[in-house]
């Protein structure tokens, strides 16, 4: 056994609890919410260019979840899932890697998918599950991945991505490439018997990943205080053996550097790191739920005015990086595209019928072959019933 | 041709697995330096390196997790759960992960090169946790192909055909005949396919059929039978998702009896499935009920386990109760 991972604290000859907060964590913040940056903070590496690329992702990600919201409440979409109030942690995470990089995502970074190009018809494709959606509109709306963008496809179960992303991680670094995965998850997800596992087999195996916690205070209904009582989800990396930082997740500039130092360290060492960010769900957690059943409107009002957004444009126009016709310019165009979009995604037709069986397995089984001609004939038998394939095979 | 056990032909398959490509990998509760609870890895890690053949943390969770993210990578995953009875926690990897990760992400991604080995079955004095025949569970999942061998030339040609296959395989080893079953096997490469049964014995009375470690068992009945003069085809269904209709269909065309024996409990086990779709297929052509000589609805009992398992008298007596209908 080796005994250095187990003991260096002093040999005591009466029991002495220890806790949580025996560890103290420090939160990185880099920014003031009006712009200005704290003395002597140490700034990530960025340009006007990343800052742009940047800004516009956030402005674009605001604006698609306002737009599909009121979609969803027109009754244009089933479903729709907000980042509000924390669109810093996906988008300042995903702009710290190299597009060689795997993320995996929970299902609230869709902020990581827009700073890597994924386009907006490829967002109103899954969104409308057309026959052009890259799921082959198969799962849920916000379900978005790409291949081509090294996105790990969305899926609902929560926390399977973790040991996924370990083992992503280990096969990166078993190849000898210059990349890591970065695994998003609420502090929900972080209860799962998943996050444990993927967590102490990544310190164990030593892989590449960044565990990536958007600490936001709810899942659903239940506030962080119901979810856990240790030291916030960043305590845990200390027990895994694992580097850990904490950040003020509305802090674009502050989780940025983290998860640039996080990168930095996994690839040159090969281990993980986690970090925990700090925010707030804003909206609710689906369209299909309503806050104001279990939380205060005096809570959330506290937590506007950190808006990670509006801080970033403060920062933004105190550089002379942008100003004030730009912001409308922006914003107007975005709004425009969104909503013509809206218009072409949702008339085009839904997949083919013969997708039902394809991807199950490589090839269909004689099985799944049978059954679907079964399912042929009868929808040629009760057309009327069946709008979207009748008449379409 | 060597003659070896089940165990020996299971590590002769991942050693040629792991020497073609230098992306496999083979881990598991206490795979890497001791070579596994029953040996199966055994010498892997000493040929191959510790960053290829390892032990890892005791969480079946966190071994199929892991296991679902290498693949989907491009490396070619081999994890090993210790015995199928522990492959619970790892229920919803397997069912809700790695059967459907094709499926959800529009082909996208897959988790076409993982292959999960776990040891399976009674008939070693296990009691509950050491004797489970699980394979109905994942038989209920699209995505998934589960395969079973019957002896060490089976276990080396399908585990091949497993590892190599571009979905996810749950390939359970019959752990009772891992030293007990001994016969010839090829020392070069070979693979057998998956989806396919295989007629054993040719008979013309009554079709028994089966899979893993209760084919040797159906035998053994169907000498008996012999003895009274019934002519028995034994057939071995090898894969059982998704398994070969045509050729269980075949065969009870031609006999006009059906037969299945699991070693699972009989309620929703893997013979009733058959049994739907048998008597679907063949209706008109069937002389007898279709018969099943399972395990008890019980957990696996330990000091009666003879009286639970579904043996070859319990079997011979079915055969002549079938054949007299």
């Amino acid at each position: 056994m080796n005994t250095e991972l187990y003991n260096d604290g002093p040999v005591v000859h009466q029991p002495t609890f220890i806790d949580g907060t025996s560890v103290e964590i420090p939160e990185l913040k880099i920014l003031h919410q009006d712009g200005t940056t704290y003395p002597n903070a140490d700034l990530p590496e960025i340009d006007q260019a990343l800052a742009t690329k940047i800004y516009k992702t956030l402005a674009f990600h605001r604006v698609l979840d306002e737009r599909m919201v009121a979609s969803q409440r027109q009754g244009r979409l089933s479903f729709y899932m907000t980042a509000l109030g924390e669109e810093a942690a996906s988008v300042g995470g995903a702009a710290a890697l190299q597009p060689q990089d795997m993320v995996m995502m929970q299902y609230r970074e869709q902020g990581a998918l827009m700073f890597r190009g994924f386009s907006l018809e490829n967002f109103m494709n899954q969104l409308f599950s057309n026959g052009k959606d890259l799921g082959k509109g198969r799962q849920m709306p916000i379900h978005y991945g790409s291949k081509e963008l090294n996105c790990m496809t969305v899926s609902s179960t929560l926390a399977t991505q973790i040991p996924q992303a370990t083992g992503y991680a280990y096969g990166q670094k078993l190849q000898g490439l210059d990349a890591v995965t970065i695994c998003y998850f609420g502090e929900g997800a972080a209860s799962e018997g998943d996050f444990h596992a993927g967590l102490n087999m990544a310190a164990v195996q030593e892989a590449p990943v960044i565990f990536f916690c958007r600490n936001n205070g709810y899942a659903i209904s239940t506030p962080a205080d119901e979810q856990y009582k240790g030291n916030g989800i960043a305590s845990r990396g200390v027990g895994y053996g694992i580097k850990t930082l904490r950040v003020d997740g509305n802090d674009i500039l502050a989780v940025l550097k983290a998860t640039q130092i996080a990168r930095a360290y996994a690839v040159k060492e090969s281990k993980p790191v986690l970090i925990e960010a700090m925010s707030y769900r804003l909206g609710a957690h689906s369209t299909s739920d309503d806050p104001s059943g279990y939380r205060t409107k005096e809570e959330e009002a506290k937590w506007q005015s950190h808006d990670p957004i509006l801080r970033m444009k403060n920062w933004m126009l105190n550089q002379s990086w942008w100003d004030e016709a730009q912001e409308t310019e922006l914003f107007e165009k975005l709004r425009e595209d969104v909503l013509a979009a809206v218009k072409v995604g949702e008339k085009v037709d839904k997949p083919h019928i013969d997708t039902m069986i394809e991807d199950v397995y490589d090839v269909p089984s004689p099985q799944l072959k049978a059954q679907l001609d079964e399912v042929k004939a009868h929808v040629n038998k009760y057309p009327e019933s069946y709008p979207f394939t009748a008449g379409k095979f | 041709m060597a003659q070896q056990n089940l165990l020996h032909a299971i590590n002769s398959a991942l050693d040629i697995a792991m020497a073609e490509n230098d992306r496999t990998v083979c881990f598991g509760e206490d795979v890497g330096v001791f070579g596994g609870v029953f040996r199966a890895t055994s010498g892997l890690q000493e040929k191959y390196g510790k960053a290829r053949c390892f032990n890892s943390p005791l969480v079946e969770q966190g071994i199929i997790g892991f296991a679902n993210g290498l693949a989907a990578q491009g490396s070619v995953a081999i994890a090993e759960i210790q015995f199928a009875d522990y492959i619970f926690p790892a229920f919803d990897q397997i069912v809700n992960e790695a059967a459907k990760f094709r499926y959800r992400t529009g082909n996208e991604f897959n988790v076409g090169n993982l292959t999960i080995r776990s040891p399976y079955g009674g008939g070693i004095a296990g009691g509950l946790y050491h004797s489970q025949s699980p394979e109905a569970y994942f038989a209920h999942t699209p995505g998934l192909k589960v395969v079973i061998p019957r002896n060490p030339y089976q276990a080396k040609g399908l585990l091949l055909a497993s590892i190599r296959d571009d979905n996810p395989v749950v390939f359970f080893e019959p752990k009772r005949l891992y030293r007990a079953s001994v016969g010839e096997v090829p020392e070069e490469d070979y693979q057998l396919p998956l989806g396919k049964a295989e007629v054993v014995q040719a008979g013309s009375d009554i079709t028994l059929l089966g899979w893993g470690a209760q084919m040797e068992i159906i035998e053994k009945a169907a000498q008996m039978a012999s003895n009274d003069g019934i002519s028995c085809e034994v057939v071995d269904l090898r894969t059982i998702l998704p398994w070969d209709i045509e050729t269980v269909s075949n065969s009870v065309m031609k006999t006009g009896r059906l037969l299945i024996s699991q070693e699972a409990p009989l309620t929703a086990g893997f013979a009733s499935e058959i049994a739907a779709t048998i008597q679907n297929e063949c209706f008109l052509h069937l002389e007898s009920p279709i018969a099943r000589v399972c395990g008890l609805d019980t957990p696996y009992p330990l000091a009666l386990e003879k009286e639970y398992v579904s043996d070859h008298l319990k079997i011979y007596e079915a055969i002549k109760k079938t054949i007299n209908f």
